[in-house]
C-alpha cells in the first residue's frame, strides 16, 4: 500500500514544532515560578482538580496504549480489548485505596506515606529499590518505543529520534519542574483524546454513526470470530495474573501517585481521579472504534506491511480517512503523548532520588531549598542521560514487556507495602522494607525465569516458570512477607504512631494560627 | 446526621471503600475469568455487530464508571460532612 508514512511530512513538522515551541514557551514561563522543592516536585500544590484529571489521563495514556491497542484490535479483534478495560480498572482502585490518604500524608513521594510512621532510612531505601526499577523499565519501554514510533513516522534515524525526546524531556524536567511536566501533560491530553475522539468520529461517519455496523463489516470481512476471545488468552491462571497487575500495578506506579501532591488537598485529589477515570475510561472505549476501524478501512495486511506489530494502526487510519494532514496531525499526537510520559517519568525519578535518598537518607532531612532544588535537577540530568543511553542499549530488542513487568513490579512492591500502611495499624519497618524488597526481587526474578525471557528472547526450549506474568504469585507473596514479618515482631510504638496519624489520613495537615 | 467521632468516620471510610474495591474486582475477574474459561459464550453474538464479550467488556468500563461515580457521591456529601464536624469539633493539633 503507498502511504505518506515514514517520508519527512511537512504537515507533521509543522504541527511538531508547533507543540514543541508551544511547551518549551510553558517552560520558559514555568521556570520564573519554580523557585522552592514545593514547586518542583508539586507544581506549588496549585493544580485544579479538572487540570489534574487531564494530567493524570495525559500521564497514564502512553504510546503503547494508544498505538498499540489500536494495532492489536486491528489485528486480533475483541482480544486487543482485554488489555484496554485491563488498564481502566485500576483507577477505581486507585480512587477507594489511596488517593485522598496519600494525599493527606505525604508531600511529594509516595514513600513519604510510609515513612510518615515507619522508620525513614530503611523505608526509603527499600521504596527507592522499587520505584526505580519500575520507572527504569517503563523508561526503557518509552525510549525505545519512541525512537522506532518517530523513525517510522517522520524517517528520522532511531539514535536521533532517542536524543531528541531526552533532550526536549530533560527541558522541560530541569527547568519546569512539576508545573512545565503538568502543561506538557494537559496539553498531550486534551490533543490526544482530541485527536482520538475526531478520528473515531470519522471512521464512524462512514456507518452512519453506527459503531456496530463497523463491526458488523469486520466480522463480515475477517470472520466473527474477530468478535469473541481468540488465541491471545489461553492460560486462564496467566490471565488473571496479568489482570492483578494491570488492577493493582496502577495504584502502585510512582509517577501518578505523585500527581496527588500537585493539588491543594485531598478532596480535590478526589475529584481528580474522578475526572481522570472518565477522561480514561472514554479513551479505551474508543479504541474499540479505532481499531476495528482500521481493520476494516485499512485492512490487516496493509497495516502488517508498514509494521508487523500493528503499530501503526492508528496513523494508517489518519491517512486514510483524513489524508496526510490529518495523519501529520495524529503523528505529532504521538510524539507528544511519548514525550508527557517520559516527562512524568524522569520527575518521579528524580524525587526519589534527590527527595526520597539524597534529602532524607543522607542529609537526614537537613537540607535547604537551594540544595533540595539543586540536587533535584542534578538527578534529573542524571536520569535524562541514562534514559537516552538505555534506550540506544536496547535498540532494536523486543522491549514490549517491559511495560508489563513494570506494572508487575508497581503492584507487588510499591501497592501491597502503600496499602497496608493506610489501613493496617500492626504494619512495622521491617515488615514494609521486606515486601517491597521481596515484592521487586520475586517480580524480576520470575519474569527472567518466564517464557517472554527464557523462550521468547534467549531462544531456550522450555521456561523453569511456566506463567508470562509473575503477579498471582508475587503480590500475594509481599503482602505475606510484610504481614508475616510484622506479626513475628510487632513495634508497639509503630502502632502508636498509626494511631496518631489516623487524624490526619482523613484531615489531612491541620494548620493552626 | 454525619458521624462525628474519628473512629466512626473512619470505620465508615474503610467499608465503603472496600466494599467498592471488592466490587470492582469481582467484576474485572468475573470478565477475565470468562475470558479465559468461556470464549465460545463470550462469542455469542447478541445483534449483529456486538458479541456478548465487547458488550460485557464495554460494561465493565461502565461499572468502572459507577463505582467511581458513587464513590465520589458519598465522599462528597456523607464523608466531607463528617469530617466538618470532626474539624469542628476539636481544637485541630499543630502540624509536626
Amino acid at each position: 500500500m503507498t502511504s505518506a508514512l515514514g517520508e519527512p511530512n511537512a504537515l507533521a513538522i509543522t504541527f511538531f514544532v508547533l507543540f514543541i515551541a508551544l511547551s518549551l514557551g510553558i517552560t520558559i514561563w514555568a521556570s520564573r515560578k519554580t523557585r522552592t522543592a514545593e514547586h518542583f516536585y508539586a507544581a506549588g500544590r496549585s493544580v485544579t482538580a479538572f487540570q489534574n484529571g487531564l494530567a493524570l489521563a495525559g500521564d497514564y495514556m502512553s504510546a503503547a496504549s494508544f498505538l498499540g491497542i489500536a494495532g492489536l484490535v486491528a489485528l486480533s479483534g475483541f482480544d486487543g480489548l482485554i488489555y484496554s478495560i485491563g488498564w481502566l480498572v485500576g483507577w477505581p482502585i486507585v480512587m477507594f485505596l489511596i488517593a485522598e490518604p496519600l494525599r493527606n500524608l505525604g508531600r511529594y513521594t509516595f514513600a513519604d506515606v510510609l515513612a510518615a510512621r515507619l522508620r525513614q532510612t530503611p523505608i526509603r531505601i527499600a521504596s527507592a529499590i522499587g520505584s526505580l526499577a519500575v520507572i527504569s523499565f517503563y523508561l526503557i519501554a518509552q525510549m525505545v518505543g519512541a525512537g522506532n514510533l518517530i523513525r517510522l513516522l517522520f524517517g528520522l534515524p532511531y539514535e536521533a529520534a532517542v536524543v531528541i525526546v531526552g533532550a526536549v524531556m530533560l527541558a522541560y524536567v530541569l527547568f519546569g519542574g512539576m508545573i512545565a511536566t503538568t502543561w506538557v501533560q494537559i496539553i498531550k491530553a486534551v490533543l490526544l483524546l482530541g485527536g482520538a475522539t475526531l478520528l473515531a468520529g470519522l471512521v464512524l461517519a462512514r456507518f452512519s454513526f453506527n459503531p456496530l455496523a463497523l463491526f458488523a463489516q469486520a466480522s463480515d470481512m475477517y470472520g466473527a470470530g474477530v468478535l469473541g476471545p481468540g488465541r491471545l488468552v489461553t492460560d486462564p491462571i496467566d490471565a488473571v495474573s496479568l489482570g492483578l497487575a494491570l488492577m493493582l500495578g496502577t495504584a502502585g506506579l510512582p509517577h501518578i501517585l505523585m500527581r496527588f501532591y500537585t493539588v491543594p488537598d485531598s478532596r480535590t485529589a478526589r475529584t481528580s481521579v474522578g475526572y481522570a477515570t472518565a477522561f480514561i475510561g472514554f479513551f479505551y472505549l474508543l479504541t474499540f472504534v479505532l481499531g476495528f476501524g482500521a481493520m476494516v478501512i485499512i485492512g490487516r495486511d496493509a497495516i502488517t506491511s508498514i509494521d508487523a506489530g500493528g503499530n501503526m494502526a492508528a496513523p494508517l487510519l489518519a491517512e486514510g480517512v483524513g489524508g496526510t494532514p490529518f495523519l501529520g496531525f495524529i503523528s505529532a499526537v504521538a510524539f507528544a503523548t511519548i514525550l508527557a510520559v517520559v516527562a512524568g517519568l524522569t520527575l518521579s525519578g528524580a524525587a526519589t532520588l534527590s527527595h526520597d535518598l539524597w534529602v532524607s537518607v543522607v542529609r537526614g532531612a537537613k537540607a535547604d531549598q537551594r540544595e533540595q532544588l539543586r540536587v533535584a535537577r542534578m538527578a534529573t540530568v542524571l536520569l535524562a542521560i541514562v534514559s537516552i543511553v538505555l534506550g540506544i542499549a536496547f535498540k532494536g530488542q523486543n522491549v514490549a514487556y517491559m511495560v508489563g513487568l513494570a506494572f508487575a513490579i508497581a503492584a507487588s512492591a510499591n501497592f501491597p507495602a502503600l496499602v497496608l500502611s493506610i489501613f493496617w495499624k500492626g504494619l512495622t519497618t521491617a515488615g514494609a522494607q521486606y515486601s517491597m524488597i521481596v515484592g521487586t526481587v520475586s517480580a524480576l526474578g520470575l519474569i527472567y525465569l518466564s517464557p517472554t525471557i527464557q523462550v521468547d528472547i534467549l531462544g531456550n526450549a522450555a521456561a523453569w516458570f511456566p506463567l508470562r506474568n509473575p503477579g498471582i504469585v508475587t503480590i500475594p507473596l509481599s503482602f505475606a512477607v510484610a504481614i508475616t514479618v510484622s506479626l513475628l515482631r510487632p513495634v508497639a510504638q509503630e502502632a502508636q504512631r498509626f494511631a496518631e496519624l489516623e487524624r490526619q489520613l482523613h484531615l489531612g495537615v491541620e494548620h493552626v494560627d | 446526621m454525619p458521624t462525628s467521632t474519628l473512629e466512626a468516620v473512619s470505620a465508615a471510610r474503610w467499608r465503603i471503600a472496600i466494599s467498592l474495591t471488592v466490587a470492582m474486582m469481582a467484576v474485572y475477574f468475573g470478565f477475565v475469568l470468562l475470558v479465559a474459561f468461556n470464549k465460545p459464550l463470550l462469542g455469542r453474538i447478541v445483534t449483529r455487530g456486538l458479541s456478548l464479550g465487547m458488550l460485557l467488556g464495554a460494561l465493565v468500563i461502565l461499572v468502572a464508571w459507577v463505582l467511581t461515580w458513587i464513590y465520589v457521591r458519598w465522599a462528597n456529601t456523607h464523608y466531607d460532612a463528617s469530617l466538618k464536624t470532626l474539624r469542628a469539633g476539636r481544637p485541630a493539633e499543630r502540624p509536626r
